[in-house]
């Protein structure tokens, strides 16, 4: 297991892809966040207060939870089925910017599932995804369009994103899952 | 965290724990209601069959609106338009409709215990819509669910239940889910529609509804069933609505934050005043708007149930 992003370039990164967003988009009247549960949500939160801090605005801030429209829920899933919980956007996606937040981005398929869920809340404007991690080994043709830090990976190795909100800590491991090192 | 089995058949099945997880689920699944587009791809190509072989309009539309905003496909069949009418027996009908391999059914029927035969005999997964005077889970459910919203929780509240309590499946299933969660619940109706040995199933019988309804939290009422009535229950419904019925002077005995409930269809007059049913404390429509969640709820908890068998 190794550290591969501490607290302070977690924090570094998300201040730079604050700055990224203003300048991408002139100013953040018509923008809004909303992370995908579960860690994204926070995230979507720290970049809305470190918008707040460089241009004194309030971007609005929503929460959405995926698992009703992922593609493996019907098929033999892996793991136990995942809990539903609530998508909250208090606010109406209409021709607004929409900042999609992802800790970690991987295969897509969270992000093709994000697009569908979002697109039922409305029309917006544009969708600009942004992630902390980008891992490689995408299976869908999806890109970020900010990114915390390229973090090159095998297939074997895990990424494991851990916040303050949920964790307890700052910081990005990287792991290999026991007994791979063998094979 | 899921559901330990592929079927709901009743509330006595499920521990504490699964309870919890559908009523957290169902929470998830009310905001979708309040969506421009109130429609999400979870069940996508599943076939669900809504069986009902005793007339119902609440809880079978419940259902239906359930499925269809869960992207299910959907199939009612009423029994007055089916083989049944012609002589057809229960397992033939639904072996017949299983030859079209739905994934589940959905099934309300007369008799106590036939969903459990066809949970027994089928290969898809069966949902208990009420099975005569036995079960009828997803009402206690939603019952449970609109009492938390309320009340915030279930354990401790007094909870009374007021009126037919021989033919009641509601009553069942909402004394083995409140027991469950560690509510009091108290039950009064007349000794002629009272179950012998309710005190068996951690209930407080009385035949006093002033007593029942004392500083309760939670009142619900149940229908008088004329349609299982086959004898003399009751001297009349007016005799009965001086006795049981809910008035606002009996309502002013339980707690100044009391809610009134009803799972419907009601008879005002008979076992609800009409100023109640349409009162401040009445949370009735709620039910029948939470109902859809919670059966939501339950239907992609079953499904994701499904995925893990196959």
């Amino acid at each position: 297991m190794s550290q591969v992003m501490d607290a302070d370039r977690m924090g570094r990164a998300l201040t730079r892809i604050s700055h990224e967003i203003l300048e991408r988009n002139r100013g953040t009247s018509e923008l809004a966040l909303v992370g995908i549960r579960t860690r994204g949500v926070p995230l979507a939160r720290r970049i809305a207060r470190s918008l707040h801090e460089i241009n004194h605005e309030h971007v609005p801030t929503g929460a959405l939870d995926i698992t009703l429209y992922r593609d493996d829920l019907m098929r033999q899933p892996l793991g136990p089925q995942p809990v539903v919980h609530r998508t909250e956007i208090p606010f109406s996606i209409d021709d607004r910017r929409i900042l999609l937040v992802d800790d970690v981005l991987y295969t897509g398929r969270t992000i093709r599932a994000a697009l569908d869920a979002l697109i039922d809340f409305g029309r917006p404007r544009a969708i600009q995804l942004i992630v902390l991690i980008d891992r490689g080994h995408r299976e869908l043709p999806i890109k970020a369009d900010y990114v915390g830090k390229n973090l090159p990976t095998s297939l074997k190795e895990s990424v494991q994103v851990r916040l303050q909100e949920t964790d307890g800590e700052d910081e990005v491991l990287l792991t290999e899952p026991a007994g791979a090192e063998e094979s | 965290m899921t559901l330990k089995s592929r079927h709901l058949l009743g509330i006595a099945d499920l521990d504490p724990e699964e309870i919890g997880l559908i009523l957290e689920t169902a929470d998830a699944m009310t905001e979708i209601a309040a969506r421009p587009i109130k429609k999400v791809p979870a069940l996508r190509g599943r076939t669900v069959v809504n069986l009902f072989f005793e007339p119902s309009t609440r809880t079978r539309t419940s259902f239906e609106v359930a499925e269809k905003r869960l992207s299910a496909d959907t199939l009612s069949i009423a029994v007055a338009q089916s083989s049944v009418t012609k002589g057809e027996t229960l397992l033939d009908t639904v072996r017949n409709l299983e030859a079209m391999a739905p994934d589940m059914i959905v099934m309300r029927h007369g008799s106590s215990g036939a969903p459990h035969l066809l949970a027994r005999l089928c290969r898809s997964a069966i949902i208990n819509a009420g099975d005569g005077m036995h079960e009828h889970p997803t009402q206690a459910l939603l019952d449970a669910f609109t009492i938390r919203e309320h009340k915030k929780r279930l354990d401790g509240l007094k909870v009374a239940i007021v009126g037919d309590l021989l033919h009641s499946r509601v009553l069942r299933s909402n004394v083995h889910l409140l027991n469950k969660m560690g509510a009091n619940v108290w039950a009064c109706g007349p000794t002629t529609l009272m179950p012998s040995d309710l005190a068996r199933f951690g209930v407080r019988p009385t035949a006093s509804i002033d007593e029942a309804i004392d500083e309760a939290d939670v009142i619900m009422m149940l229908r008088i069933q004329h349609e299982r009535m086959h004898g003399h229950f009751i001297p009349s419904t007016r005799e009965y609505f001086t006795l049981f019925g809910l008035t606002p002077a009996r309502v002013a005995r339980a707690k100044p934050d009391v809610i009134i409930m009803h799972p419907g269809p009601m008879n005002r007059g008979v076992e609800i005043d009409s100023d109640v049913a349409d009162g401040p404390y009445s949370v009735i429509l709620e039910q029948v708007a939470n109902g859809v969640a919670v059966r939501m709820a339950v239907l992609y908890l079953l499904a994701g149930q499904e995925a893990q068998a196959d």
